[in-house]
């Protein structure tokens, strides 16, 4: 098996060691390893993080290939520094069958850039009418233990209150996309002065935050855990932020996105900034940062959703929602947290590491870079910065508002269960990377 | 002037200067032969996703006054709700060598979309974009309310210290957010007048005072009364109960006619819905400015054709 040493590379704690990675397993940390062997990967002056874990990624395959395939998805997560993304449920088909995940989860298995963890429908076909086979996906090889609706809310409260019940018998959660559906239809972004003036269907705040209001009560009363997907409101920090000193079993993420871009950015009509939730006010933006700080906010996942560029290439009411954003993750929160000083590379990891994985039930990322645990290293140029541009992107769609921006930081080398993804800040090829 | 695709970013000088021009335009129709040569060569495609008669025909009518070509894409029952139709169509027109594009979308911000897009180089007049703007039909009211005010003195002039009053379903008009912006600009005091639910919520930071009262608004004894067309989807969408109610609180009835000022004039952008937010004794009377209005738009957008395709900045004109 691949034997690797990783040379001085500075730690979650600032020391630097050098770390040596043996049959899919960091064996030994320590300073002047030798090399005995090994394929050496000098990182003197690199950050060492754990390997990036995503929550929410939408990787289209089965059913819109066009946009992008568990091959493509996984290598653009290879390239942001992931070694998990969890594959949303909205394929076609849905993956809402034992069948469906365990095809999902074989396909990231075999190209070996990144695991592949299923999430799987809450609902039938994601229409809200009845519960899926939560057990056989809980109890099939693809062992999903994440459940969302995600691009739809589970509005029904009677459903979302069996969904959160049942999920708790396979040690699962229930991730909800919080949207109260009639008080967005048509909805194209923030609701306030701007989509007033721009003549732009609003999506107010109010419709993420009765819903999760409702949701975290709900939860307290069956005593279960909900994952509440991207939160974008400084209100909805607000009821996290309350549910959590009540003792209520949930977590919350955040997108990049949000942490960096205000919804002043639609002034432009350009469809690139039009995502869903909505960009929202400088205010919210500065709220989600200091929620994400303080624990409030437990994660950053990238609700990474592909497009094709004719999606995008119309006006902003005809264009799709949703934005790529595995590629950009790890520069956008050195940006907006690292760089402000609102966390440091252990803050880092927790968010996008360690508590992921927790939250997700992915094994191995309890103990970040120790020895003893399995080989998910991610090596960070932090001093770089460039502007971002598409040689940056790697799967197949273009969808970045991050593009002509500059950013920090630049991933040179991913280790994935102890077999390198990236190296030398490029892509390694799909033959070598492959297990099958 | 490069294209129009708002009202919300003129300057006052640019609008009074797209006023005076009219002005001159208006005056080639009372010629024998009402035609000027001024855009011999000139194509013109008029695209209009969205069916508007009345408009379409306006800006036909106007191009035609200034000897430009005009072609008209009405692509109404066809594919156009997909987005790519716009990109497709617009080079499909810049590939038949138009110099400048009229647009009606039903979408807001597609003029802004296709003037910034790369995907041609025309001119972008905007006719219309969703709930956004309209342009030239706050060109013309504007005009319309300096025209009954000033009259043939008219040439020069602003709208300082007019009152206008804009009654309806302010949430939904690319009509009022042009007059919004435009008559502000030039000097006016805008008030508008309509149900909390057909009031945009972030009104305060409008140049603007709201309120619900039309009675009151109307002992204020304004300039200029505005009332827009209350839209069928709207009486289907609770927005408010019924018609009966809207006209008994919001319209502009014979007996709230009767008791208007003398001199305030009376606008409505068509086609009207008479008995709902007008009677046909304020639309058929002197104080009525509904019939100049049609007339006035052609004037406005022979000024806005002009200033877009002559490379002309306006100001010899
Ligand atoms: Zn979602």
């Amino acid at each position: 098996m691949t034997h690797l040493l990783i040379t001085a590379a500075t730690l979650l704690d600032g020391s630097r060691a050098d770390l040596r990675v043996r049959d899919g397993v960091i064996v030994e940390s320590g300073s002047g390893l030798a090399a005995d062997g090994a394929r050496v990967i000098d990182s003197d002056g690199l950050q060492a993080l754990p390997g990036l874990v995503d929550l929410h990624t939408h990787l289209r395959e089965p059913g819109s290939e066009q946009s992008e395939t568990v091959l493509t998805g996984t290598r653009a997560a290879a390239a942001g520094g992931f070694t998990v993304v969890h594959a949303m449920a909205n394929t076609q088909p849905v993956q809402d069958t034992a069948g469906v995940v365990e095809q999902v989860a074989s396909l990231g298995a075999q190209h070996g850039y990144a695991t592949v963890r299923p999430v799987g429908a809450v609902t039938v076909g994601l229409a809200g009418e009845r519960l899926s086979e939560i057990g056989a996906m809980a109890g099939s090889r693809a062992a999903v233990r994440v459940f969302s609706d995600d691009g739809k809310c589970v509005s029904d409260a009677l459903l979302l209150r069996r969904a959160l019940e049942y999920v708790k018998t396979f040690d699962g959660v229930v991730a909800q996309h919080a949207q109260e559906p009639r008080l967005t239809e048509g909805a194209q972004m923030n609701e306030g002065a701007l989509s007033s003036e721009l003549g732009l269907a609003g999506w107010p705040a109010v419709a993420e935050e009765s819903i999760i209001a409702r949701d975290v009560l709900l939860a307290q009363h069956v005593g279960a855990r909900l994952h509440i997907c991207h939160v974008s409101t400084a209100g909805s920090v607000d009821i996290v932020r309350w549910a959590k000193a009540r003792g209520i079993d949930v977590t919350a993420e955040v997108t990049p996105h949000h942490l960096l871009l205000t919804e002043q950015l639609a002034a432009t009509y350009d469809p690139r900034y039009k995502v869903n939730p909505p960009l929202r006010r400088e205010e919210d933006v500065l709220a989600l940062r200091a929620a994400l700080a303080d624990g409030t906010i437990d994660v950053v996942a990238t609700d990474h959703a592909p497009h094709p560029v004719e999606a995008k290439e119309c006006a902003w009411p005809e264009a799709a929602v949703g934005m790529v954003g595995l590629e950009s993750a790890l520069a956008v929160v050195q940006e907006s947290m690292v760089e402000t000083g609102l966390l440091d590379w252990a803050g880092v990891a927790r968010v996008l590491s360690t508590t992921p994985a927790r939250i997700g039930r992915v094994a191995g990322y309890d103990a970040p870079l120790a020895v003893g645990s399995p080989a998910n290293i991610t090596l960070v140029d932090a001093a770089a910065r460039g502007d971002f541009d598409l040689a940056r992107l790697h799967g197949k769609s273009v969808n970045s508002p991050f593009l002509g921006r500059s950013l920090p930081g630049r991933v040179m080398a991913v280790v994935h269960d102890g077999r390198p993804t990236v190296l030398e800040g490029a892509l390694l090829p799909t033959e070598e990377v492959a297990t099958a | 002037m490069r294209h129009l695709l708002s009202t919300r970013d003129l300057d006052r000088t640019t609008a009074v200067r797209i006023l005076d021009i009219a002005e001159d335009m208006a005056d080639v129709a009372q010629r024998a032969v009402p035609k000027l040569p001024t855009l011999r060569g000139k194509t013109v495609a008029n695209l209009f996703f969205e069916d508007s008669t009345r408009t379409r025909l306006s800006f036909e009518a106007a191009a035609k006054r200034l000897s430009a070509e005009v072609i008209t894409f009405s692509a109404k029952g066809s594919s156009v709700s997909k987005g790519e139709s716009l990109k497709d169509t617009a080079q499909t027109i810049a590939a038949m060598g138009m110099d400048a594009v009229v647009l009606r979308h039903s979408a807001s911000g597609a003029a802004a979309t296709l003037a910034g897009s790369g995907w041609i180089d025309a001119a972008v007049v905007n006719a219309g974009d969703g709930t956004h703007e309209h342009p030239t039909q706050g060109l013309l009211d504007a005009y319309s309310i300096r025209k009954r005010l000033h009259g043939a003195a008219s040439r020069g002039r602003d709208l300082d210290g007019v009152r206008v009053t804009i009654v309806g379903d302010i949430v939904h008009s690319r009509v009022a957010r042009s007059n919004v912006w435009l008559l502000t600009t030039l000097g006016a005091e805008v008030s508008l007048v309509a149900p909390a639910t057909l009031l945009p919520g972030a009104i305060d930071s409008w140049p603007v005072t709201a309120s619900h009262d039309l009675d009151a608004a109307i002992a204020a004894k304004p300039d200029a009364l505005m009332m827009l067309r209350v839209q069928a989807e709207r009486m289907t969408s609770g927005f408010f109960p019924n018609e009966r109610e809207y006209a008994r609180e919001w319209g502009l009835s014979a007996e709230r006619f009767a008791r208007l000022d003398a001199d305030t004039m009376v606008l409505h952008p068509g086609p009207m819905n008479r008995g709902l937010e007008i009677s046909s004794a304020a639309a058929d009377s002197a104080r009525s400015v509904v019939l100049d209005q049609v007339t006035n738009g052609v004037s406005i957008r022979m000024a806005v054709l002009y200033l877009v395709l002559s490379g002309n900045d306006g100001t010899d004109a």
